[in-house]
């Protein structure tokens, strides 16, 4: 059009998103070069919200990291508890009682049907439907509710340690989960009957955003993000952990990779994790072990710390000096919200990690971001933005 | 000669069922009860304590009920900016023109442990305390605070907003 | 397919190669690969199609100060296809840390490569970008070597440095002022 007009100068514009952006999910500036609404080049830079996780950790015990690294992807915190503890374990040769598994995939579960919540509101808010981020956020608080019963805090439980888990599950804890697991199916089909086959919706989101299969993996994207691009591949069930092997549950895979591919990819396996969680309710005694029988790593129960002196010997060293864990190095991954998480955790026989490096999902996707919104509108760019469910403290650490 | 007017009626207490009620004040306190009934915010989420901002503005905690349900994307539009969640030092630059752009008056909360003082990282990559860069009027602690206690946080800045003096 | 049989393989397709396998306690094979060979062995695994490791899960460094070798990458690699992991790692000295990048084998690399430039100092030849990552881009320094403090005292920038000079400014207002006329 332009080369038919003479006469007619045109130059692309570059625009600046961010980092302070209401769109971004966190602190993402992208740099965008515009030719009329066309995206001709895309860059990110990130490290806004950089932390220092990794070095801080080097400098406090074992035990102490747990809290840190709940805050480094806020989303699923109790994934990258759960993560860090398994790498950990892993080192030390640990195994936890089987009713610490089930309990450690319930609430692995409960984390995804959370971070997918917060992802479903967002995103919905940003293309447009404004309710749905308060539904989600709704049944968002019931969630919020079962974790601050098991640790009086509803975010960062810190529920999740090394050895297994920090006290027994609290009375009413099951019928609070049942209670929820059986509303959210319900309030699932109403969120994708506003959604789904919502006109607007899937203008806004199909054919928007596609990044093929080989490039997913390429890119080193290994999550929702990749199974809604073809790509079957999920830490559950190929590198299975803490009993997957033994639950029944589908993973929900598209062809498309394209946002409306990932936004039913979520929402399918919000429907599983309840599926899972239903499973594994069954198997969780009301009370029973909570953590590995190991005085190294257990501190013991308080009644006994009060009047016995052994007792109280172990639990003061655990806590002054921290559990001491053999040098070598683990890794071991957990199938995160968004993708493949885990910690590569190198020790040196001391208490004190010598290095904790987090895979991070988010950075790989935040990465792969240029090469899915180059080329498509700049109104896209938010629908993709919220597709890819960055959060900027797993990318930044 | 045509009869005077009679007499407006008297301008007495409102709880009187019969006469008009109106309220006398000064500019000051109509000025400050304004200001302080609709404190817009600029979305400045950081980090996780964003997550509770968005869990107050939602239906359980309502920000709305203060007031202050707007959460504004230009600062040039907002009255408050709530530096929710952890500062890098990378960060900073940003952060202090966002606050330049704001238009007087202007009030900032500190959310969180790590926006007051740091919080859990003390390291070379945060800023400890967002009051080296912008002045704050209101700490909020928690890591992360629960919604009620923004809620009261944002309570105490409306009382000290209803202190203010206008010049 | 385990640590041996997978240097067995080595052999013939990366020949030449400095390969030695590793003790590993999470059941994933571990070779240590001479930095030199260290392109050569990741092309291989990527191809081969009995290994077909086509995804880069993470590049990890650590910092061994002060002994020497003192850096230690180490790059986690998945094969879809397959569902096998396995764990790559070489050893850097400190002084002058030089390694191929893998940026042209996976584009999942571009930024894991930035990162641990920016965080410990190692350098990739042949990467497109090697720039900072996460910390500003005037940062000195490599925060997560060991002789990096935890803990600074510095003052919070809070301007960003101007980013054209003046003799710049002036000079696109005239090119402006007379594209106009």
């Amino acid at each position: 059009m332009t080369a038919s007009m003479p006469g007619l100068r045109t130059e692309t514009m570059t625009v600046n998103m961010g980092p302070q952006h209401p769109s971004t999910h966190g602190v993402l500036r992208l740099v965008l070069e515009l030719d009329g609404e066309t995206i001709r080049s895309a860059s990110a830079t990130i490290g806004y919200l950089h932390t220092g996780i990794e070095k801080t950790a080097e400098q406090k015990k074992w035990q102490q990291v747990i809290p840190l690294v709940e805050r480094m992807d806020y989303l699923s915190a109790q994934s990258n508890s759960l993560a860090f503890s398994m790498s950990v374990e892993r080192l030390m040769g640990l195994e936890v009682p089987e009713r610490v598994r089930w309990i450690r995939v319930l609430i692995a579960e409960l984390q995804r049907i959370n971070s997918h919540l917060v992802w479903l509101g967002t995103h919905g808010m940003e293309v447009g439907a404004v309710s749905v981020m308060l539904y989600c956020f709704r049944e968002r608080e019931l969630l919020l509710n079962i974790n601050e019963m098991l640790a009086g805090f509803r975010m960062f439980p810190s529920y999740i340690r090394i050895g297994g888990l920090r006290e027994d599950l609290p009375r009413g804890f099951h019928e609070a989960v049942r209670e929820f697991l059986d509303r959210l199916p319900g309030k699932l089909d109403e969120y994708e009957d506003l959604l789904t086959k919502n006109e607007i919706y899937v203008e806004r989101t199909r054919g928007v955003g596609v990044i093929s299969k080989d490039d997913a993996v390429a890119c080193g994207l290994v999550g929702p993000i990749a199974r809604a691009s073809g790509v079957s591949y999920d830490v559950r069930r190929v590198f299975p952990y803490l009993g997957y092997d033994a639950l029944d549950f589908e993973v929900p895979t598209r062809p498309d990779g394209d946002v409306y591919s990932r936004y039913l990819v979520r929402v399918a396996e919000m429907r599983e994790s309840v599926k899972i969680c239903r499973q594994v309710l069954e198997r969780i005694s009301p009370t029973g072990a909570y953590a590995v029988d190991d005085p190294r790593v257990t501190p013991p129960p308080k009644h006994k710390v009060y009047t016995e002196m052994e007792a109280l010997i172990q639990h003061f060293l655990l806590y002054s000096q921290g559990i001491t864990v053999p040098a070598g190095e683990a890794y071991v991954p957990v199938e995160g919200p968004r993708g493949e998480q885990g910690f590569y955790v190198v020790s040196d026989g001391t208490n004190r990690p010598w290095r904790v490096k987090a895979r991070s999902p988010s950075l790989l996707a935040c990465q792969a971001l240029a090469r899915m919104i180059v080329g498509g509108m700049i109104a896209d760019v938010i629908a993709v933005i919220g597709s890819i469910d960055v959060v900027m403290g797993d990318v930044d650490r | 000669m045509p009869e005077a007017h009679p007499a407006p009626p008297p301008i007495t207490d409102p709880a009187s069922s019969l006469e008009i009620p109106v309220l006398t004040t000064t500019v000051e306190k109509m000025v400050q009860w304004a200001r302080r009934s609709s404190i817009w915010p600029v979305t400045f989420g950081l980090a996780c304590c964003a997550i509770e901002m968005m869990s107050m503005s939602a239906s359980r905690y309502d920000i709305a009920r203060f007031g202050a349900e707007v959460f504004r994307g230009s600062p040039r539009q907002s009255d408050l900016m709530i530096v929710a969640g952890r500062l890098s030092r990378k960060m900073a630059p940003p952060l202090r023109r966002i606050y330049d752009q704001m238009p007087e008056p202007k009030w900032v909360i500190s959310m969180g442990a790590c926006a007051s003082i740091g919080g859990v990282f003390d390291n070379y990559a945060l800023v400890q305390g967002v009051d080296q860069v912008v002045p704050v009027d209101v700490y909020v602690p928690g890591c992360p605070p629960r919604p009620e206690s923004l809620i009261y946080g944002i309570v105490q800045l409306q009382r000290k907003i209803a202190q203010q003096k206008l010049a | 397919m385990d640590a041996t049989a997978l240097i067995g393989s080595l052999a013939e397709g990366a020949p030449g190669a400095r390969v030695e396998q590793a003790p590993s306690v999470d059941g994933q094979p571990t070779v240590f690969v001479e930095p030199a060979d260290l392109l050569a062995v990741l092309a291989f695994v990527r191809d081969a199609p009995t290994l077909r490791f086509s995804c880069l899960a993470d590049l990890a460094a650590v910092d061994f100060w002060p002994r020497e070798p003192r850096f230690e990458l180490v790059y986690h690699l998945v094969s879809i296809d397959l569902g096998q992991r396995l764990r790559v790692k070489t050893r850097l000295a400190g002084s002058d840390a030089h390694v191929a990048s893998a940026a042209s084998l996976w584009p999942a690399a571009d930024w894991l490569e930035r990162e641990v430039w920016d965080l410990f100092g190692v350098v990739f030849d042949g990467h497109p970008d090697l720039r900072r990552l996460l910390m500003p881009e005037d940062w000195e320094g490599h925060p997560l070597r060991k002789d990096y403090p935890v803990q600074i005292r510095m003052t919070p920038r809070t301007s960003e440095p101007v980013q054209v000079t003046e003799a710049e400014f002036r000079a696109n207002l005239q090119r402006d002022r007379l594209s106009r006329q």
